[in-house]
């Protein structure tokens, strides 16, 4: 059991590709954290590192109290799956999780008690004998997780384990995966490129891009106070509606221009966007923040517009249209009956409307 | 399926297939039939009338009895046997190390010390003797076994370096990474998992190895005289055409009998020879 700690955690590549940039992280012991972040961001350079595989340029990585830096992966004491599961081709199941205790000696009793736990746990009891060829990709995936679990390590490194399974079976292992989590009680970092892995899975997530952190915090807090427009775009499905607006004074108060479209700035937005008068901010709304207007809402919110196409999900519908200048998703009731082509009156929710920077991308 | 003419897929397939497997075994059938013709027929011409060139009335081993009892032949086999066992270990040792650093390891000048391994390879074996000739006479290891034991890695561990480079590359990283977050240390994952995984790759260089080193004639003409150490290949031609005389039908036996061994090697081993050279594993 430990919490990992990254300090100032720098790589630069021999061709001087700068791929991971003053990373701090402080991952507490037992804590579920996961990287996210579209390919090249520094994810899983980040994890490689942490896990030893990946030299450090500069900065400091600890576990538990060690600085672990120069320790080869072997002396880490942690455990990590990869996404290809990176089992041995020529070791039967039984062999491919026995091979860490092996390495570290363990007394075969013991290697044979723990596999067998694993292996009911994961419930691959009677695939012991197979080889990883005779597998399907669900059952590779259990055996690459077992093999890590054998050997009760104080960290847990996932590198994307689920992207090469298909969406079903993707889906079933992420409630095993997490399940698993709660019951091992061990610190784990996990990489992906899905957002709703990642808030799904994670006590905390860490929202990466072109190397830098943009903002950890858990997957709520990512999704209801986006640090900055790429966050904000990035968590969220269908995602956030963005559009450059103009900030005006109208009657006293502000109003965020478009063209064909004008909102009024919510009490809670006043103060800061008074700093941006006649300047020009990016309005971001997310698809659900959007209803179809009625007469009680306030005339301020709401803004006309015409349908392009109409996605009817059974559960929810979506709505594409244009609004000043950019276009948008509204994800409705599905009781409501509109038709591609239809105009429409549309009502925002003051509450959940944010602005960001123009230039630097902050949420203000 | 598209389903094609039947005369199609004869002028296509069958015709082609069947004009290539002629060509190349009619060799080997002409070598099988004159090793069992008696001297009458070998040397009867053909516009005589009851000449049979393609196949023969009275087969017979007399050629092959008098190979293994006139000849050094059972010796010359066995020479060659060592001689291409021993070369191959030792260069399919070198190789593996070898082309596993190529393959994996990064450190500066790598990419022209695998080229460099490479042009050696191309250099001819007719130029190379010539040096090797003076280096073997200087350390007196004309006319033993160990002058061939020893020249042939300097074709063989190139070969094989490449070809398990190739091989080595086509293992996924993961698995080394994931065997030294395991606890192994990095030569212990390269002899406990990338070496049994690479197992194809291995023996399609060791076949290849054993084949080029039984076959090779220059090196074991030049620097083995006595006629008990010979290796089959030049054995044979040297002993048994003497002067201008060519005994035919013991060539022929001495060519077939040597060839065995080979053909033996390589179709036991042709599943994992394909794979070898085609690469790739699954994880």
């Amino acid at each position: 059991m430990a919490n990992v700690t990254i300090r100032d955690l720098n790589k630069n590549y021999d061709n001087g590709f700068h791929a991971v940039k003053d990373v701090n992280l402080e991952i507490r012991d037992k804590e579920f954290v996961v990287l996210v972040g579209p390919s090249g961001c520094g994810k899983t350079t980040t994890l490689r590192m942490v896990a030893g595989l990946e030299e450090i340029t500069s900065g400091q990585i600890l576990i538990g109290e060690n600085v672990v830096n120069d320790l080869p992966p072997m002396d880490r004491n942690i455990a990590m799956v990869f996404q290809n599961y990176a089992l041995y081709p020529h070791k039967s199941v039984y062999q491919n999780m026995a091979f860490g205790l092996q390495m570290r000696k363990y007394p075969q009793q013991e290697i044979e008690k723990r596999v067998r736990e694993a292996a009911d746990i994961l419930g691959i009891g009677p695939l012991l004998d197979r080889k990883p060829r005779q597998l399907s990709g669900g059952q590779r995936q259990r055996v690459a997780v077992g093999r890590a679990i054998v050997r009760h390590p104080e960290v847990f490194l996932f590198d994307e384990p689920l992207s090469n399974l298909d969406a079903q079976l993707r889906v079933q292992m992420r409630v095993e995966l997490k399940r698993l989590h709660e019951r091992l009680e061990t610190t784990a970092i996990y990489v992906t490129h899905d957002q709703v892995e990642a808030m799904t899975l994670g006590d905390r997530v860490v929202v990466m891009k072109d190397g830098w952190v943009q903002q950890v915090g858990e997957p709520l807090e990512l999704y209801g106070k986006p640090a900055n427009r790429f966050v904000a775009g990035f968590i969220g499905s269908p995602s956030m509606n963005f559009v450059d607006v103009t900030i005006n004074e109208l009657g006293g108060s502000l109003c965020a221009e478009a063209q064909m479209l004008r909102l009024s700035v919510p009490p809670q937005h006043q103060d800061r966007a008074r700093a941006h008068l006649g300047g020009r901010l990016t309005l971001g709304v997310r698809p659900e923040a959007l209803r179809l207007a009625s007469g009680a809402d306030p005339a301020g919110y709401c803004f006309d517009t015409a349908v392009d196409v109409v996605e009817p999900l059974g559960n929810e519908i979506l709505l594409n249209f244009r609004a000043g200048g950019a276009p948008m998703v509204a994800r409705v009731d599905p009781a409501v009956r509109v038709r591609a082509h239809e105009n429409i009156r549309l009502a925002v929710d003051p509450a959940r409307v944010h602005f960001f920077d123009e230039k630097s991308a902050d949420a203000i | 399926m598209v389903i094609e003419r039947k005369w199609k897929k004869w002028l296509m397939f069958y015709i082609p297939m069947a004009v290539f497997i002629v060509f190349t075994l009619f060799p080997f059938y002409w070598m099988a039939v004159t090793a069992m013709r008696p001297d009458g027929e070998l040397y009867r011409t053909f516009r005589q009338a009851n000449a049979t060139p393609f196949w023969t009335l009275e087969p017979t081993l007399e050629h092959f009895k008098g190979l293994l009892q006139t000849t050094a032949f059972p010796q010359w086999l066995w020479n060659t046997m060592l001689i291409a066992v021993v070369s191959t270990i030792i260069s399919l040792i070198c190789g593996m190390f070898a082309g596993y650093a190529l393959a994996r390891l990064k450190f500066r000048g790598s990419e022209f010390l695998g080229t460099i391994i490479f042009i050696t390879y191309l250099v001819p074996q007719t130029l190379l003797f010539i040096p090797l000739a003076d280096i073997i006479r200087n350390m007196q290891l004309g006319n033993t076994p160990w002058a061939l034991m020893l020249t042939y890695p300097t074709f063989l561990i190139p070969f094989c370096t490449w070809l398990l480079m190739g091989y080595f590359k086509t293992i996924p990283r993961e698995l080394e990474e994931c065997a030294r977050i395991d606890g192994a240390t990095r030569f212990g994952a390269m002899i406990r998992i990338i070496f049994p995984v690479a197992i194809p790759g291995i023996l399609s260089a060791g076949i290849f190895a054993f084949t080029l080193s039984w076959n090779e004639f220059i090196y074991a003409l030049i620097f083995m005289s006595s006629a008990e150490l010979k290796t089959v290949p030049v054995g044979v031609v040297s002993e048994l055409i003497r002067g201008d005389i060519f005994f035919w039908g013991q060539l022929m036996a001495g060519a077939l009998l040597g060839s065995i061994p080979v053909a033996l090697v390589y179709s036991f081993f042709v599943e994992y020879y394909v794979t070898g050279l085609t690469g790739s594993v699954k994880g």
